[in-house]
């Protein structure tokens, strides 16, 4: 369907399909199996300009925004959901400081961050602080003109191969939800130490590691935006980054329809392809549809947060919902249509059923995003006047 | 000026012109093909249509050759004073032309203290050896090369010229034909004299070898042409043979050359040249790794063959890129092309389809490989190729 | 440095076959591409300019479409690019191709080298490039698979052979045709496609290069292609059946067969 891009996110799209054809296609398997962070990619990446889509001109990106993101995203994950999120995590670290950033601070990290020079990782989500992010228990001390980091953040993708993290850490305990801030916390600072890599069913190519604070003292230049306003960076952060995931979620469920239809063009079984049985194409229809629907209001999420809209924590919630069920959805099917060889390690649909899987879990689990959902139709409803 | 031309009253707009055309230079409109600015009259389309609506016209009827061109000219090659195999076979292939289309079979032979080899050149087939000898000529360059080849072709007048498809060739025989503002054509594996009009028709793969186009130079003589090593056949020498060796001297100026040659480098002295190689044993993504390739090195070795690899196996750093065959790669010509564990691609296929005989061997019966196989086998390969090596070593110990 | 890339945009080979049935050729949804070996003679330019500096200028004989392969090489980093098209030059053989090249070159004023790609994917000749460097009198080095070095206007490059290579050094000004051995091509850049579309290109006819009407197109052409046919086909193959062993017994069975010697 022509979604009419602009030319330019039409070069974007151009690209990131040439670099997952020539460059992510011929590695994707040996990564997923080796868990191997993929450098190489990494710098065909900022060759091609793709790590500064959504970062304005007048610090080195191209000036694009959300859609321009997640039409990368979506290109790449096509071949591998695990490679394409070295820039996906990049962005939803990036965004804490495109939104709260001073403009001293935008100054000194996003011209790196669009040359894809240096990567970037959110941190938020502690070992007792999945869901309920209010129960975060690192803490970040002001003392003099620093502040003093202590705790252990979990399951951060691109933690350990990033150069720049974006960390909430509460800051008073005794203003509960107000009580969180946000920093930049760059690796190498003493005191900022990582966990081992974890051993992951899916996305294997991205590293996902602890991230451990003991007495990291950082400058208190390196709060973004106000102290008490972590928790709002958090939200509004997810809200411009939900689409992004929701994209790579379109992006693993297209890559496992083209295969799916491709075999069932060839495989042949009693005299006829596959693909003449009914059965098949009906669930490749579903597949099909699913697909066309999710990337429709992941792209109008994309353009409404583009056009200024800052009420779209609904929305987006749904883009990430529905592009993530169908992504699972879409990816079991695939590996059903290609049967035994869809179970085998040789052919690419049991790496997208088991990368498929956790874009229903992470930034947000599906449960928390339909609790997004309902409590702002809630909202809406009170105040109607009936 | 030449133009394609559709025959309104016979067009129907039926469109299998359209899917002819390698340009994309045709459309429908109103039912009636419509030729656009991508048309380079390459004449796809002609054949193409059933109702025969589609007209190459080129002014006037085919020309005639100008006068006082007679005979066969083969230009032969030498490397370090030995004359190349390839030199034998274009023998071959001009005496048989010399035969049709009349004249003498002439071979010039370039080079330093080479006197001794024309009398090779006669034995396979040539009736006169041309010898033009120089220190300054003992390694090929290629202006002096050119320079007097051209020479020599423009005293002589032989109606054609053919010469090997090899590294010198190709630098060699563009700049000899330019020079003398003559048509050549590349790569021939056909070269027969037409019946009617008495030109050399040359045929050529193009397309990287998915379709086949004669060529007719008809205006200008000589008609050049190059040969790959191995496509034409030999003539069983004759020792015997009478045959007359000329003596061309040079002048000075024409030896001069402004690129030099430092050195010339042997390298992996040992292994068979894929380009060259008459067998050839392939491994794909289904060898799984670079220790798995001595598998296929000694299936080579047991068949004297050179080993070759598809793109993934390149890219996954299993073997170096100097066994690539491919679009990206090498194209071959072997007599017998053995896939192991390759899929059969078509950026792989448009590098190796072009073999006598091939041969897959792959676990996955619906690999597009098979479709153009010879023979193939579904089974492991990690289980096929040794048994292969071993039978092999067997039969031959056998005697047979 | 100045350097000239001549390349050509070509259908993507990998798509074109001819149906042995009707005997005609079949595109299927062809995009144009840049001859693929074009593509590492961009890349060899691009990567000599960021060593010495100077500029690498693009140009093709080619359709109104070849534009859009000039923007693919700016797309790349390549300063300029040259568009000879002139309806005039529609059926030209490698002679009269050569020769329009080399005059839309002596256009352009002096430069240091000239790259071409070794052969062009449609035609498959490898003619062009020499048939350039013999029209503007240069020394040659053809099938070049690495340039060892440039320097004081002299320079040393290594030239394919079959059984090896020659280390050839040749003054400057020259032309090279060159291997895919040479390097790995790069791919556009988002900035770069951006500046490619409002690159304004150098538009040529055959009036403005002063090119021989005699000499272009097909009046400028000793050959043309007569007709065209499929490959002779593969029979259909055999599948050889059994156990592992008696099927390596029949393979080679039939290999002995073909009296490889």
């Amino acid at each position: 369907m022509n979604y009419f891009l602009t030319e330019e996110q039409q070069f974007i799209k151009e690209i990131a399909a040439t670099v997952a054809r020539e460059k992510i296609l011929p590695v994707r398997a040996e990564l997923d199996e080796a868990q191997e962070f993929p450098w190489e990619i990494v710098k065909v990446l900022a060759d091609s300009n793709l790590f500064g889509v959504y970062i304005g001109e007048e610090y080195g990106g191209t000036g694009g925004g959300v859609l321009d993101l997640c039409i990368a995203v979506e290109e790449l994950s096509r071949v591998c959901g695990g490679i394409s999120l070295c820039l996906a995590a990049t962005a939803l670290g990036t965004f804490p400081l495109l939104l709260f950033g001073s403009e001293e601070q935008k100054k000194k990290y996003l011209p790196a961050i669009a040359a894809g020079k240096r990567l970037v990782a959110f941190a938020l989500t502690e070992s007792g602080a999945g869901s309920d992010a209010g129960a975060i228990q690192a803490t970040a001390r002001k003392d003099g003109d620093s502040y003093v980091l202590n705790g252990t953040k979990q399951w951060i993708t691109n933690g350990g191969e990033a150069e720049i993290y974006t960390v909430v850490a509460m800051t008073d305990k005794s203003r509960g939800s107000r009580g969180a801030s946000a920093f930049i916390v760059e690796k190498g600072t003493p005191g900022f130490d990582f966990g081992k890599k974890e051993n992951k069913l899916g996305i294997r190519a991205s590293a996902t590691r602890e991230l451990v604070f003991q007495d990291c003292r950082i400058p208190a230049g390196n709060l973004l935006g106000r102290e008490g306003q972590g928790f709002i960076v958090a939200m509004k952060t997810f809200d411009a980054s939900r689409p992004g995931v929701a994209a790579q979620a379109v992006g693993i469920a297209q890559g496992a329809l083209d295969e799916a239809a491709s075999y069932a063009r060839q495989r042949e079984q009693f005299g006829k392809p596959i693909i003449s049985f009914q059965g098949v194409q009906f669930m490749l229809a579903d597949m099909a549809i699913k697909i066309e629907a999710a990337r429709s209001l992941v792209y109008a999420v994309a353009r409404a947060i583009d056009g200024g809209e800052k009420r779209i924590s609904k929305e987006s919630a749904m883009a990430k919902v529905f592009a993530s069920d169908t992504a699972m959805q879409v990816t079991v099917d695939a590996v059903q249509i290609l049967g035994g060889y869809g179970y085998m390690k040789e052919y690419p649909v049991e790496k997208m059923m088991r990368d498929a899987k956790i874009t229903q879990i992470y930034e947000g689990t599906n449960q928390i995003q339909r609790t997004i959902i309902a409590s702002q139709m809630v909202k809406e409803l009170a105040g109607k006047k009936d | 000026m030449a133009r394609l031309e559709v025959v309104e009253e016979k067009c129907v707009g039926c469109g299998a012109c359209l899917k002819a055309c390698p340009y994309d230079a045709l459309s429908i409109e109103s039912s009636i093909v419509q030729v656009n600015d991508r048309c380079t009259l390459c004449g796809a389309c002609v054949d193409s249509c059933p109702y025969d609506a589609l007209v190459l016209r080129k002014d006037g009827a085919v020309p005639s050759a100008p006068p006082g061109y007679r005979g066969v000219m083969v230009v032969a090659e030498q490397k370090r004073g030995t004359v190349q195999n390839v030199s034998f076979e274009l023998l071959g292939a001009g005496r048989r032309l010399a035969e049709d289309a009349g004249g003498a079979l002439t071979a010039v032979l370039i080079g330093h203290d080479v006197a001794p080899q024309a009398r090779r050149l006669i034995a396979f087939g040539a009736d006169r050896v041309l010898v033009a000898q120089s220190k300054a000529l003992e390694g090929f360059n290629d202006e002096a090369y050119a320079r007097i080849l051209a020479r020599i072709i423009r005293e002589q007048k032989p109606e054609i010229v053919i010469a090997g498809a090899t590294c010198i060739g190709r630098a060699l025989i563009p700049r000899v034909a330019v020079e003398l503002g003559t048509g050549l054509t590349a790569d021939c594996t056909g070269l027969q004299i037409q019946e009617e009009t008495r030109h050399l028709a040359q045929t050529r793969p193009a397309f990287g070898g998915n379709i086949m186009a004669t060529i007719l130079c008809a205006r200008h003589r000589p008609q050049m042409a190059t040969v790959r090593p191995k496509v034409m056949k030999a003539s069983a020498p004759d020792e015997g043979r009478a045959g007359e060796i000329v003596e061309i001297p040079c002048a000075e100026e024409e030896l001069s050359t402004r690129a030099r040659v430092l050195k010339s480098v042997e390298e992996t002295a040992g292994t068979v040249n894929i380009a060259d190689a008459d067998v050839i044993v392939s491994g794909g993504r289904g060898m799984r790794g670079a220790e798995q390739f001595a598998l296929l090195s000694e299936l080579a070795k047991a068949l004297g063959a050179a080993v070759g690899a598809s793109r993934s196996a390149v890219d996954a750093g299993w073997v170096p890129y100097a066994y690539q065959v491919g679009q990206t790669g090498k194209t071959v010509q072997p007599k017998l092309y053995i896939a192991c564990g390759i899929s059969g691609a078509i950026q792989h296929l448009v590098g190796m389809q072009s073999a006598d005989t091939i041969v897959a061997i792959n676990k996955d019966p619906d690999a597009p490989i098979f479709k153009v196989a010879t023979f193939g086998i579904v089974g492991d390969l990690f289980e096929i190729v040794p048994r292969l090596t071993r039978e092999i070593q067997r039969r031959r110990k056998a005697g047979r | 440095m100045k350097i000239i890339v001549c390349i050509k945009q070509v259908p993507d080979t990998t798509s074109v076959r001819m149906d042995p049935e009707t005997l005609t050729l079949i595109r299927e949804g062809v995009p144009s591409i840049i001859n693929p070996f074009d593509a590492y003679a961009i890349e060899e330019g691009l990567r000599l300019k960021e060593k010495h500096g100077g500029t690498v200028t693009v140009i093709t004989m080619g359709p109104p479409q070849a534009a859009s392969a000039l923007r693919e090489a700016i797309a790349l980093g390549v300063d300029e690019g040259v568009h000879l098209c002139d309806a005039a030059f529609k059926g030209s053989d490698t002679l009269a191709t050569s020769y329009v090249l080399a005059q839309g070159i002596r256009k352009l004023g002096a430069f240091d080298l000239i790259l071409c790609g070794k052969q062009a994917s449609d035609g498959d000749t490898a003619q062009v490039g020499p048939g350039i460097a013999v029209q503007l009198d240069l020394p040659q080095a053809i099938c070049v698979r690495k340039i060892v070095e440039v320097q004081d206007g002299r320079l040393t490059v290594e030239r394919s052979m079959e059984e090896g290579y020659d280390l050839v050094e040749t003054p400057l000004p020259a032309l090279l045709t060159v291997t895919k051995e040479i390097n790995e091509p790069r791919l556009p850049s988002l900035k770069g496609k951006m500046r490619a579309k409002k690159a304004a290109l150098r538009t040529m006819s055959a009036a403005e290069m002063d090119a021989d009407p005699a000499r272009i197109g097909l009046d400028g052409s000793p050959t043309w292609v007569e007709k065209v046919f499929p490959p002779p086909q593969r029979g259909a193959g055999r599948m050889l059946q059994g156990e592992p062993e008696e099927q390596v017994g029949q393979l080679l069975d039939e290999i002995e067969k073909l009296k490889l010697g």
